[in-house]
């Protein structure tokens, strides 16, 4: 306790020579704050209350709008899961863009946190096979199947093992976040990820005003800026409030489930009891929270 | 004041030379400023000036980087052999072979800085005022492999070349226990180096224990390569002196090192090819391309085709001995394996990209011109370090000599 403390005021020692000495060179006092913020897990409640006050009137200024940013924690007695039925997936992307909505990813250039696969069914589950940019009249093709590929929320993640200033890591709920004030941008974790869950903004993320979505969360679907990696977080900011995620909501043939794998009366216990599952690319040892099942 | 007379005494000398001398900083400072132009588009428009995508999200800047390792780790790895066989000028190879390794881990730190996203943000990495992820992360080990091995050459550089310039003996037995202190520490820098590709078993194609080894091997061609030519220049130009025997020493070792990456790039091959698993995929990609997509095809075999002249001229003793096919080995040595680590080690690795997807790189223009701006800034700052080191070594630039010029202008005002 003692350490922390000497090590806050060093920091806060630091940080206030370094500030004075900038702000002689003309730098605004609150660039500077912003340049100085902790990573988000060494916050004090009352800091992080600040912070997030300020993002929302940072927000309100840039898209004229009133925004609800949320640092809600995850609650007791909840690990999430995801299982997805790939006899019932038609391939028609409606998750993809409906995940793009609900989390603020950047229309230009154009980031998708869901990749579809369209795989040949004489081959069975093969990536090197399979084709992400399929562009026919009509879904799903002949002698096709479909295999939507976002983050697997991995219990032994390697991606954020490989990071090197804990910028990522697994909530106690099983989601695998991302501060993005803290990310410097090295991307080692996308070198990392086996499954091309983690994307970078190469440029400025552009979202159009009318577009945006106000509800978010601190470590969810709030906007990203220039240079960091941002991924799917099952919609933190609705499942924290019992809300599904916005895929599970939109896919016209029921194809995603997900709950608490914790509760033994939810679907997902339902589903990995009575159905046999698989998860991907399982001699990475990973271990998936995102089951693959076939329902029908 | 001795410190200050020792700095202004340096700069002078910096612009003092020959008109080749000169042509060479015009060239440099022409290539910096074009260089610059383009990183500078980087800063503003992010690194979507670059051709690197989701799928290859690592690239030509993180080829440099790990080649520019390898040079800083061989330069000093060459102290063993200069040592053993009692090489006379030990102690020109040493000062020479270390400031070698500061500027080439300089250059190196350079690469990863332009390849984040955020270099602003730098400082989250350092422990105690960020939080560095050590000992987790292989990216904060290199961190502090690079940082560590960069002060040691420079402490050791310096105070030998400070104690020449004020004529005082050097602390040979600190120096000598540093020097031997930073060999197995370039073992380490790009052992760890390595490592960092290695220990990611979502990439099959560098997943394998031979990496860190064939690092190393391939490090002592380019490292010597990049040596045996500075110290014919500095044999002609100045008093510097190496005896034939000892280059063609240096030449013969290289021509183990380069069987040696020969052996263990053939057992990886024979091991992914008779095998014939779907990890064989990244070096068909490599080698042969997959379908229509060859683009890697004609790097590969430059860098195969170069590397194999380079191996006959050095192994065969007439072409060892013979300074034009020597060189020409040397060159070929050298562009065989910056291709190899710039391009064939790491694009590889992302195509096909883990979903089977892929995605064709290049480096873009943006790419290329912030590469030539840290290759040319890392040789001017050699170039400086090496003017001065040469001065203090054998053109009697001194404590007394800068008194004595002092002096001189003060009688003549």
């Amino acid at each position: 306790m003692k350490k922390s403390n000497s090590r806050r005021s060093f920091l806060k020692n630091i940080s206030l020579a370094s500030a004075s000495a900038l702000a002689l060179s003309g730098c605004s006092l609150k660039e500077l704050e912003k340049f100085f913020q902790k990573n988000f897990r060494t916050l004090s409640e009352k800091e992080k209350k600040q912070l997030i006050e300020e993002l929302e009137a940072e927000y309100k200024e840039k898209y004229h709008k009133e925004f609800h940013l949320s640092d809600k924690p995850a609650m007791d007695g909840t690990l999430f899961g995801y299982a997805l039925d790939i006899s019932r997936c038609i391939g028609c992307r409606k998750c993809v863009y409906a995940c793009v909505e609900e989390n603020n990813q950047s229309r230009e250039p154009q980031i998708h946190w869901i990749q579809v696969l369209q795989m040949e069914k004489e081959k069975g589950i093969d990536f090197v096979h399979s084709d992400v940019h399929y562009n026919p009249e009509t879904v799903p093709e002949e002698g096709h199947f479909y295999l939507p590929v976002q983050c697997q929320q991995c219990r032994t993640p390697q991606c954020t093992t490989v990071c090197p200033v804990k910028a990522t890591w697994q909530e106690p709920d099983g989601i695998v976040v991302v501060d993005y004030n803290w990310c410097i941008g090295c991307r080692y974790c996308m070198a990392a990820c086996p499954y091309g869950a983690r994307h970078f903004n190469w440029g400025k993320p552009e979202i159009p005003e009318e577009e945006i979505n106000t509800e978010m969360h601190y470590l969810g679907n709030r906007p990203r800026m220039k240079g960091v990696v941002e991924k799917c977080t099952f919609c933190i900011q609705r499942v924290r409030e019992g809300r599904y995620p916005a895929c599970v909501e939109i896919c016209p043939v029921g194809a995603r489930k997900f709950g608490n794998l914790l509760d033994p009366n939810s679907e997902i216990r339902y589903i990995l009891e009575n159905k046999r599952v698989l998860v991907l690319k399982e001699e990475l040892n990973t271990q998936p929270k995102f089951y693959y099942f076939f329902g029908v | 004041m001795n410190f200050i007379r020792f700095v202004k005494g340096s700069v002078q000398l910096f612009f003092r030379g020959t008109k080749t001398y000169y042509a060479w900083l015009l060239f440099l400072f022409v290539l910096i400023v074009w260089g610059a132009g383009g990183y500078a588009g980087q800063l503003r428009d992010g690194l979507i000036t670059t051709n690197m995508r989701d799928s290859v999200s690592w690239a030509f800047y993180i080829g440099n980087f790990t080649f520019l390792v390898g040079v800083a780790a061989a330069a000093v790895m060459l102290v063993i052999p200069a040592y053993i066989y009692n090489w006379k000028p030990i102690k020109e190879i040493t000062i020479f072979g270390e400031l070698l390794a500061v500027c080439a881990v300089i250059m190196s730190i350079a690469f990863i800085v332009v390849d984040i996203g955020n270099p602003m943000r730098f400082w989250h990495m350092l422990p105690i005022l960020g939080t560095m992820n050590f000992p987790y992360s292989m990216l904060s080990w290199d961190f502090f492999f690079l940082l560590a091995y960069l002060i040691i050459n420079f402490v050791v550089v310096s105070h030998l070349l400070y104690s020449i310039f004020y004529q005082k003996e050097y602390r040979k037995k600190m120096v000598l226990t540093i020097v031997f202190l930073s060999i197995p520490m370039a073992v380490g820098i790009h052992t760890v180096t390595a490592f960092l590709y290695n220990a990611l078993p979502a990439r099959p194609f560098w997943n394998s224990a031979l990496l860190a080894p064939r690092f190393l091997a391939s490090a002592f061609c380019s490292g010597p390569a990049i040596l045996l030519i500075l110290f014919q220049i500095l044999r002609k130009v100045t008093s510097f002196e190496i005896k034939d025997e000892a280059i063609w020493r240096i030449a013969e070792l290289m021509v183990y090192a380069m069987f040696i990456y020969l052996f263990f790039t053939i057992a990886e091959l024979f091991k992914e090819f008779y095998s014939g698993t779907q990890h064989l995929l990244y070096w068909k990609y490599l080698l042969f391309g997959i379908g229509d997509n060859k683009e890697l095809v004609p790097y590969s075999w430059l860098s195969i085709g170069m590397g194999f002249a380079a191996f006959i001229l050095f192994l065969i003793p007439k072409t060892r001995k013979n300074f034009v096919t020597l060189n020409i080995g040397t060159v070929l040595i050298y562009s065989s394996v910056y291709v190899e680590k710039g391009i064939a080690l790491i694009i590889p690795g992302f195509t096909p990209d883990v979903l089977g997807q892929i995605y064709v790189y290049t480096p873009s223009m943006t790419e290329i011109r912030t590469a030539v701006m840290i290759f040319s800034l890392g040789s001017l700052l050699f170039t400086f370090l090496v003017k001065v080191a040469i001065a203090i070594i054998f053109e009697n630039y001194n404590i007394g000599s800068i008194r004595r010029e002092e002096e001189s202008v003060r009688i003549q005002a």
